[in-house]
């Protein structure tokens, strides 16, 4: 039996904390809702890969990570740059292009990055981010530092030479790695499946004698439990662990993106097992008020409509900055 | 000052900064265990005193060699990634290009990289088209990346640890039919070579020949035998083909009023074409004639000694060229 949802009564530890969570799965949605508003807007630039539908995945990782653990994120970056503890309102800056955006107007959506919260940014090139995040594994134990790091790949990007090689590695260095497969069947506009032999990410990864571990990728709590206990493993030494969590996005590969590529019917029926209202029925369920949970909403949508003015209020970049940060001998000098 | 050969001055190069900052580290395949019979003993003995963690002997795994190396950089050390000769590093030029070359960049100065790709370049007789190729020239094209190409020893030590000491990513190409070449050799750890400076390997006042790695051996040979002929050159070793001292080659062209760029690679999209077409445009008006180039035909490197030989400039194409622009 649940406990009465009356006011004043005190919630578990483990409801606050999932609740805690629910809130950032909320802000994650609101974000990438607004950015895909902003793009049709033409305030933002270029495309933008949202997280919707798959948010509980990042959350509950990043959620078990310290502030100074290290993650490696993917072109689809938004939610794990907001799930590791980034500012909305700098993120949202830096798709407008903006001074102070989080690469000062450089990157954009697809290379939005934070390293003063161990995001070591969204990348545009398939699993490269394996090897890269391998790299910081290694670096992190020739420094002695005891902290994890975490990469997240696409399923469709488990195709590509890079994480086989990267897999192979971690388990011959016995690096303190954490591979989050992102598992929404599809690569683009292709289903996974049709393109993939043997058992998939996990058959393969298990392959390596890198223990893995599938969830329900739509189960926050199902992810939170399974991210707990394969960060504290790998903290312990337990070398690279692999988390495959099935998940389905409810947007396109792009925002514009209309999915024409999907089974008709699909789409709707997976609405059903999206993570944010699975939550919100097991939060009410703890006793977790209706009024709280609507104030949780309209605080989302508070942030992100605040992050929206501000960005739009923020000046473009002086032209001169194109000339910044290429490299210190032999960049390229500003004209006049 | 003493007398080694290049590999040993570049491996001593490398012991020195290992020992000054624990956190440079070198990755790549066979890097403990490869002696005189497969590689140019670059490494030797280096894992005794620096142990596996540091000398770290990779699998055969070039995109994870480069691509766990720049991760190591953006975390804080300072790896060589060594990719053994530019054949091998194709496998993983998507590291190098896409992630190496962009990070500082893209994420706006957040995060640099410290890394040094380091793959040799260039003809070794019999070693035919997959283990010869010379393409410096690419890696000038990308924006981010630094290019040093040492011709002697003594910069082959020195350039190395300042590639090493640099905060960007640093493409360094050793030429293997250097490897075993001779010369004196600075035993000061804090003498390190100034990326993008070029050294004067000859001082002429008749012809300015400009050269980088290999290519600068045969110059000063062409050299000393156009002296015979009356024909006084001087040879500007590049060094370092990103930055390039343009300042260097302008001030001797201004002298001389020729250039001659003779390069191994192909001739096509090669950087010898670079600096032909800068020095073109910069001072056209006081060359007496047109910039020279000479450069591979546009071939893969053959296997048979005659038929390589079509493919290598010698030094006496370097001289018949000289002197028909001194004519
Ligand atoms: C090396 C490389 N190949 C192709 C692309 C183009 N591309 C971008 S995302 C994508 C699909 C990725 O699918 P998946 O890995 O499953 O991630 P998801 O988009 O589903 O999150 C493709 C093909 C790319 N960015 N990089
Ligand atoms: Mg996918």
């Amino acid at each position: 039996m649940p406990p009465a949802a009356t006011a004043g009564t005190e919630r578990s530890n483990q409801t606050e904390r999932i609740f805690g969570m629910f809130k950032t799965m909320l802000l994650i949605r609101a974000f990438d809702e607004a950015a895909h508003q902003m793009l049709v807007e033409g305030l933002v630039h270029g495309s933008v890969h949202q997280s919707i539908g798959q948010e509980a995945i990042a959350v509950a990782v990043c959620g078990n990570m310290r502030r100074d653990d290290l993650i490696q994120s993917n072109h689809r970056g938004h939610a794990h740059a907001i799930a590791k503890g980034a500012n909305p309102t700098a993120m949202m800056k830096e798709l407008f292009g903006r001074v102070g955006g989080t690469n000062g107007g450089k990157g954009g959506s697809m290379h939005i990055a934070d390293f003063s919260v161990g995001m070591l940014g969204a990348n545009g090139i398939l699993a490269d981010g394996m090897s890269l995040a391998a790299g910081a594994a290694q670096a992190v134990t020739l420094k002695g530092e005891d902290k994890v790091v975490g990469v997240f790949v696409g399923d469709g990007s488990t195709n590509r030479g890079p994480f086989y090689e990267s897999l192979n590695w971690a388990k011959v260095f016995h690096l303190p790695l954490l591979v989050v497969c992102e598992d929404n069947g599809y690569a683009s506009t292709t289903a996974t499946s049709s393109v993939t032999s043997g058992g998939g990410p996990a058959v393969r990864a298990a392959s390596f004698d890198i223990p893995v571990v599938s969830v329900d990728g739509n189960d926050l709590r199902a992810v939170d439990a399974a991210a707990a206990e394969l960060i504290e493993r790998i903290r312990n030494g337990g070398g690279p662990q692999f988390l495959h969590a099935a998940t389905y996005r409810l947007t396109g590969h792009v925002s514009k993106d209309q999915g024409m590529y999907r089974p008709a019917g699909e789409f709707e029926q997976r609405w059903d097992h999206e993570p944010v209202r699975r939550c919100e029925a097991w939060l009410a369920e703890q006793g977790v008020s209706p009024g709280d949970i609507e104030a949780a909403h309209s605080a989302a949508q508070a942030a992100i409509a605040t992050s929206v003015a501000e960005a739009k209020l923020a000046p473009f970049p002086a032209p001169s900055l194109a000339y910044a940060d290429v490299q210190d001998v032999g960049g390229p000098s500003c004209p006049k | 000052m003493p007398e080694m050969i290049y590999a040993d001055a570049v491996r001593e190069g490398l012991a020195e900064e290992m020992r000054r900052d624990k956190l440079v580290w070198a990755l790549g395949e066979d890097l403990s265990t490869a002696h005189t019979s497969t590689s140019a003993n670059q490494y030797k003995d280096l894992i005794e005193e620096f142990g596996p963690r540091r000398i770290v002997n990779a699998p055969i795994s070039e995109s994870t060699i480069m691509g766990a190396g720049v991760g190591a950089a953006v975390a804080g050390t300072r790896p060589i990634a060594d990719l053994r000769s530019i054949d091998f590093a194709m496998c993983a030029i998507d590291e190098l290009v896409n992630q190496a070359a962009k990070i500082r960049y893209m994420f706006g100065g957040q995060a640099r990289v410290p890394l040094v790709a380091r793959m040799a370049i260039g003809t070794r007789r019999g070693a035919a088209a997959q283990h010869s190729q010379s393409y410096e020239s690419w890696f000038v094209h990308i924006p981010g990346l630094i290019v040093v190409t040492p011709s002697t020893p003594a910069d082959g030590k020195g350039l190395l640890k300042s590639a090493i000491r640099c905060d960007d990513p640093v493409v360094f190409m050793e030429h293997k039919e250097l490897w075993g070449a001779k010369g004196e050799v600075s035993a000061d750890p804090e003498h390190l070579v100034p990326l993008g400076k070029a050294r004067i390997a000859r001082v002429g006042k008749d012809l300015t020949i400009v050269a980088w790695s290999r290519m600068v051996v045969l110059a000063c040979k062409a050299a000393e035998e156009l002296a015979t002929a009356g024909i006084d050159a001087e040879v500007i070793d590049l060094r370092t083909l990103w930055p390039w001292d343009q300042e260097a080659v302008f001030a001797s062209v201004r002298k001389t009023r020729r250039l001659l760029v003779p390069q191994e690679a192909v001739l096509a999209g090669g950087f010898a074409g670079e600096v032909a077409a800068t020095v073109a445009e910069a001072l056209g008006d006081v060359l007496k004639t047109s910039v020279r180039r000479l450069g591979a035909p546009r071939m893969p490197v053959p296997y048979a000694p005659p038929l390589e030989d079509e493919y290598r400039i010698t030094d006496r194409q370097i001289v018949a060229t000289a002197r028909s622009m001194c004519r």
